[in-house]
């Protein structure tokens, strides 16, 4: 009974997942979850399995062991597409973007419905990310890193999603394009649960209200991201960050 | 500055290049015979395009190297075959409305059939290769086998005269210059698959993840597509496809026999790698090349018309190691 409800408490849980890739043991028996109405963050070095762990998730690395439920629903055995159909939104690490379609083409892609709620969410994306409606019409390989981020959240949110898998958005990004990739998460957080990989940790701390540090495929700690800010030990162990700098 | 007038002017540069090989042969061709040969060089080269758009779409999807695609081709030319010897009347009458009906009748019995074929072929046997070419070439290779005896089966070992409708046959005497209907039509059909396949590609939703998939196929699944339905999908366009170049390309030999597909599948390999894995456009591009080439090389050196073709491929490689026209990956 207490199992269930706990379940049944996260929209997200990940128990005790392993994932091959080829014969390469990449997660070691991960767990987490993701709550309502919060961002966790999943934090780590290069390499400790954070993106595999993602992947594993929306399907398209599926575990060879453990379990994954979303809101209460085991979908471990479920192709990615049916996994997307339940409400999860994915963004990759290299942002997924077809570069050959126009902006407007790859938001057409994401569509799964086109209603006018499905409008009211394009509108609202649009909104938030301005770049995407100068270039609607232009092709979405020549945009810029940043805009290039936007459209491929904009594409993971013009559906009614309710778990946002999003895979280092901060990465080769330049600052003040980070501050504003923060803002659209921040206002997405009102409207959908997020789980982010990351490694810049001034957008993880920005962002997130949860955390799981992961190390050679396995998850060494988790808590509240206001705890982990204040423990200068945690952050210069696991993710080599020390009091002087970052 | 150099280096940005060539960039502005790129593609007058390029159109410009292709005009004059296109009217290079002339030098060694009189007027009269370069027209003839320039339109049996569009009509074979409309031809290749109808088989190497199916192996181009399959492979640039869903990265299967298809080598049934010959045998598919062939069993299209073969439902043809038997479609005519049904409507032999019609074939045989003096009457473009009949010939039309039977030629239109053929055209949709072999697409259907071979789509069908291809749907099976699809779930039975590549589904459980995706990802290896190796075991792809393997299995692929074996279900040719099996299909190319199928045809040995049903139709016979022999080679069969395929039967030209009446009024496809006859020619026009266009300033001395004799054009062959037949020849004509093969280029209309080439033109009008290759304008269904762009709008469905850039005017529908469907075509739009097609698209789409050949960029990121695993993206495209990540978005909520079933890309495996997607891959039946095109796997049966690309069969029919097949289907529709074995028919016309019969009627353009004037025989069926079972081993046929493997003389055209290497013109479209060597299509494909000159267009573009995943381009129809670099398809049709390439196929009007090979087609051209082999006709006017044919001529002049006939006993280099083939490797002719395998020459310009090997340029265009080592200029553009992905084709003239690279789709995105």
């Amino acid at each position: 009974m207490e199992e269930e409800r706990s379940v049944n408490d996260a929209i997200l849980k990940v128990e005790k997942a392993h994932t091959f890739i080829g014969q390469h043991h990449i997660l070691q028996g991960i767990s987490f979850e993701s709550k309502a109405d919060a961002v966790t963050v999943l934090i780590g070095r290069n390499g400790a399995g954070k993106s595999t762990a993602l992947r594993t998730v929306i399907g398209l690395l599926p575990p060879s062991e453990g379990k994954i439920f979303f809101k209460g629903e085991e979908i471990q055995k479920k192709k990615p597409y049916e996994i997307a159909r339940m409400g999860i939104g994915f963004v990759p690490e290299n942002m997924g973007i077809f570069a050959g379609l126009t902006v407007e083409e790859n938001m057409r892609v994401a569509m799964l419905v086109e209603d006018e709620a499905t409008t009211q969410r394009l509108e609202r994306a649009l909104d938030m990310f301005a770049d995407l409606r100068k270039f609607w019409k232009g092709k979405a390989g020549n945009l810029s890193g940043g805009q290039k981020q936007m459209l491929a959240i904009a594409r993971a949110i013009v559906n009614d999603t309710s778990l946002l898998l999003i895979d280092e958005p901060s990465k080769g990004l330049a600052p003040i394009i980070v501050d504003a990739v923060i803002e659209a998460i921040n206002q997405i957080k009102d409207h959908s649960v997020v789980v982010l990989v990351e490694q810049n940790f001034y957008m993880a701390s920005s962002v997130g209200d949860y955390f799981y540090i992961m190390d050679d495929g396995m998850v060494v700690h988790g808590g509240i991201m206001e705890e982990l800010v204040h423990d200068e030990g945690l952050k210069s162990k696991y993710l080599g960050i020390s009091k002087t700098g970052d | 500055m150099e280096e940005t007038i060539l960039k502005r002017w790129s593609r007058e540069l390029t159109i410009a290049g292709a005009i004059v090989l296109f009217l290079l042969p002339l030098i060694g061709i009189p007027g009269k015979t370069y027209m003839t040969l320039t339109i049996a060089g569009l009509a074979m080269g409309m031809l290749l395009f109808l088989v190497a758009s199916g192996v181009s779409i399959i492979f640039g999807l869903m990265d299967v190297l298809n080598f049934a695609h010959g045998a598919l081709f062939a069993w299209g030319a073969y439902v043809g075959f038997t479609v005519f010897g049904y409507l032999m009347k019609w074939v045989e009458a003096d009457s473009v409305l009949q010939n039309f009906a039977a030629f239109s009748l053929a055209i949709v019995a072999a697409m259907v059939v071979v789509s069908l074929v291809g749907i099976v072929l699809e779930k039975v046997i590549v589904r459980r290769v995706y990802g290896s070419h190796l075991f792809q070439i393997l299995i692929t290779f074996g279900a040719t086998i099996v299909l190319v005896e199928l045809i040995r089966v049903f139709w016979g070992p022999n080679d069969e005269v395929m039967t030209v409708p009446l009024t496809f046959s006859k020619s026009w005497d266009i300033m001395d210059i004799i054009i062959n209907r037949y020849r004509v039509i093969c280029i209309a059909v080439g033109l009008v698959v290759y304008g269904v396949i762009q709008l469905i590609l850039k005017k529908t939703k469907l075509g739009t993840i097609v698209r789409a998939g050949v960029e990121d196929r695993d993206m495209v699944q990540a978005m909520g597509h079933n890309i495996f339905l997607l891959f039946t999908g095109v796997f049966a366009a690309g069969a029919a496809l097949a289907a529709l170049g074995g028919l016309t390309m019969s009627l353009f030999s004037l025989q069926v026999y079972p081993d046929m597909g493997g003389t055209y599948l290497l013109f479209a390999f060597i299509v494909v790698i000159i267009g573009g894995l995943g381009s129809v456009t670099g398809s049709l591009v390439g196929a009007l090349i090979v087609g051209l080439t082999y006709n006017y090389v044919a001529y002049l050196v006939p006993w280099a018309a083939a490797g002719a073709n395998i020459m310009i491929m090997i340029i265009i490689l080592l200029i553009r190691p992905t084709g003239l026209f690279p789709v995105g990956k």
